[in-house]
């Protein structure tokens, strides 16, 4: 296991570089001079010339790459909107961002495995039928939709959450106030999908055998369907939490424009807008890092559940 | 309910697809600049040459006595699927959507993009059904010409999907070793990197465009489509039939076209059936960052980023492309999950 996980952890290095390289290159195909690019509409004749300098613009590409990622590292890279350095511009939006996705991912999992746990337990009940409904709706509905309807109820006719913004830390009343609604239609869809499969794993095992031992032997019935069931179901599960990340990437950018949530995501909209592109090369990079991270620990979180994994 | 689906799409799809089909192409053809005309136009297309090959499968499909293996596939999983209500349901809604979107021109009298400064903003009213917006705009024209747009767009993105990620699987499952390695390693790269932020980029290098959109989308999804055809590929291509053919030296391209490829029909179907819903999903939500289809174009995500700035005056300018958006999926995702279940295949959602 601890082998498995180094040599994942150092698998992260070529991925990266690859990574980088990928975006480097698809900004590379930005049409005009690259220094008036990275520099804006407004530069002067000098200040390109620096420019060209700095990022070693009239050398080969891989020179040039790396005297981007050096730029990167070292903050030389500047936001032309801000201007200010990239790293430091994503950073100071990475707390609401994280705090976003940390309680969707939360709130969705607390919600959806014990209603898929009790769907499948309680095949075709009323309650197996409502949270099928809802969870069927929850992987049909666009994010933003959900985001208006609910806060033309809450805050529109209601008016007992505000409507957008960051109301500071998580930890104090005012940032759990707008936290709420964000939260809840960010998580909406991972809450979905992972209560269907969650219904559907169970099911296929509580067919198994070895449930049906565990009964026979007259083990407590929450423990056949906690420790005998839901153990073996929680595999499907952990894969397809891995494969809804990405999803919940996409779901940020658009709950964080719909709620204007000062978050990367929306960062990275706006820098498209302002032409900016030093800054969407940092936050795409980050970004990408941080699910690069994500996957990783939920591959290693799979091995863990799963002794049977083969660690090759 | 079965006789009812086939005349529904056998008797109009023909007839429109004779109407407009020459005039689509030409207007392809030869009008490369207008561009709302180029993309109404051949989402237009597209869906009347859909409907027309699923009239001509169902119309052969009720003569042909030939091949009787694959006729007894193909109604089998008809029969299955015709049995399934849900699924039943959602095509005949998606139909009626279909029709909505190729004859809103003659359905509403209004224009999508007009303004009608005399009525701004107003409720449902008997000339305009659903409304107008903010620019005095009907809310109803703009929403089954967004219908048409999304569509359109949707289903040539999963369509060049399916055959460039169908490409791919084939490829590193028939070659296998190296060939496999190296394509699944950079299709592996391809998808660590979330979809939305690899758009971004794009977006931010190259600028928004409908073309743009459709190529972005449409490889969105490569890897899934890669893994599950390599996985059926790599199942079928050392049965004793594909040897022979080998041995009495048939060509790899007929030995793909003839063997591998019907045996990998049903995932394709799945998968493909699957992410239409997704797709237009994920083109809603690029429109509605203004990274999609460009305003003044009608687009539902683009109508509900507006309706999102005038909620407190008109609820429908958000409720209508919102409920829309959700139609739509809901009924592509009933329909993908009825034709998983109908091909009884080990795909999970």
């Amino acid at each position: 296991m601890l082998n498995y996980t180094i040599r994942r952890i150092l698998l992260l290095i070529p991925l990266l570089f690859f990574i980088s390289a990928m975006i480097f290159g698809i900004l590379k195909l930005t049409p005009g001079d690259p220094a008036v690019v990275l520099l804006g509409d407004r530069a002067t004749e000098e200040s390109i010339e620096l420019t060209r300098e700095k990022y070693a613009l009239n050398k080969p590409l891989h020179i040039q790459y790396m005297k981007m990622m050096a730029n990167f590292f070292t903050g030389e890279l500047q936001s032309i909107y801000y201007k200010e350095n990239v790293i430091m511009v994503v950073l100071k939006r990475m707390i609401p961002t994280l705090e976003l996705g940390f309680t969707a991912l939360i709130l969705a999992l607390v919600v959806s495995i014990p209603a898929g746990i009790i769907s499948a337990v309680k095949r075709n009940s009323i309650f197996d039928y409502a949270s099928m409904t809802t969870a069927l709706f929850g992987i049909s509905i666009p994010v933003f939709f959900t985001g208006i309807l609910l806060i033309y109820l809450f805050a529109v006719k209601l008016r007992i959450l505000p409507a957008s913004g960051y109301g500071g830390s998580m930890f104090t009343l005012d940032g759990i106030r707008h936290l709420l609604m964000p939260a809840f239609v960010l998580s909406f869809t991972l809450m979905a999908s992972t209560t269907r499969i969650t219904r559907s794993s169970m099911l296929d095992v509580l067919k198994e055998d070895y449930v049906r031992t565990a009964r026979a032997k007259g083990v407590k019935e929450s423990t056949v369907i906690l420790g005998h069931a839901f153990k073996n179901a929680l595999m499907p599960i952990t894969t397809n939490v891995g494969n809804q990340i990405a999803r919940l990437f996409a779901g940020a950018v658009l709950t964080e424009t719909v709620f204007a949530w000062p978050g990367v995501g929306r960062l990275a909209v706006n820098a498209i807008f302002r032409r900016d592109e030093p800054l969407v090369f940092g936050c795409v990079l980050i970004l990408s890092v941080i699910y690069v991270v994500v996957n990783l620990m939920v591959d290693l979180f799979y091995g863990f559940i799963n002794p049977r994994v083969k660690y090759e | 309910m079965n006789k009812i689906i086939i005349y529904m799409t056998i008797l109009p799809g023909i007839g429109i697809f004779y109407l407009f089909m020459p005039s689509s192409l030409l207007l392809l053809l030869f009008l490369p600049k207008a561009d709302e005309d180029l993309i109404s136009y051949g989402a237009f297309g597209t869906l009347t040459a859909i409907l027309f090959i699923i009239s001509i499968a169902m119309a052969r499909h009720r003569q042909q006595k030939k091949s009787l293996q694959m006729r007894g596939a193909w109604e089998l999983m008809w029969r299955r699927l015709a049995r399934n209500r849900t699924a039943m349901a959602s095509m005949m809604v998606l139909i009626a959507l279909i029709y909505l979107a190729i004859l809103a021109p003659f359905i509403t009298p209004h224009d999508p993009l007009e303004s009608d400064w005399g009525a701004l903003s107003q409720g449902i009213s008997s000339t305009h059904w659903l409304g107008t917006d903010d620019m005095g705009r009907d809310i109803f024209a703009r929403n089954l010409f967004g219908i048409r747009v999304a569509m359109g767009i949707g289903i040539t993105a999963v369509f060049l999907n399916t055959i460039t990620g169908t490409f791919f699987g084939i490829v590193a499952g028939y070659y296998g070793g190296r060939t496999d390695n190296v394509i699944m390693r950079l299709l592996e790269i391809w998808n660590s990197i979330p979809f939305i932020l690899l758009a971004i980029a794009i977006m931010a290098a190259l600028g928004t465009g409908i073309g743009k959109l459709i190529i972005i989308v449409s490889l969105s999804n490569l890897m899934a489509f890669a893994r599950i055809i390599r996985g059926s590929v790599m199942a079928v291509k050392d049965l004793d039939y594909v040897s022979a053919a080998r041995v009495i030296g048939i060509s790899d391209t007929v030995i793909i076209v003839r063997h591998i490829i019907p045996n990998c029909i049903s995932p394709i179907l799945v998968l493909s059936s699957l992410s239409i819903g997704e797709t237009i999903l994920i083109i809603a939500g690029l429109s509605f960052l203004g990274l999609g289809i460009q305003p003044p174009m009608p687009s539902l995500g683009g109508m509900l980023s507006n309706g999102q700035q005038f909620l407190h005056e008109n609820l429908l300018m958000s409720v209508v492309p919102g409920v829309t958006i959700l139609m739509i999926v809901l009924s592509f995702n009933l329909f993908g999950d009825g034709v998983r279940d109908a091909l009884d295949s080990r795909l999970d959602s």
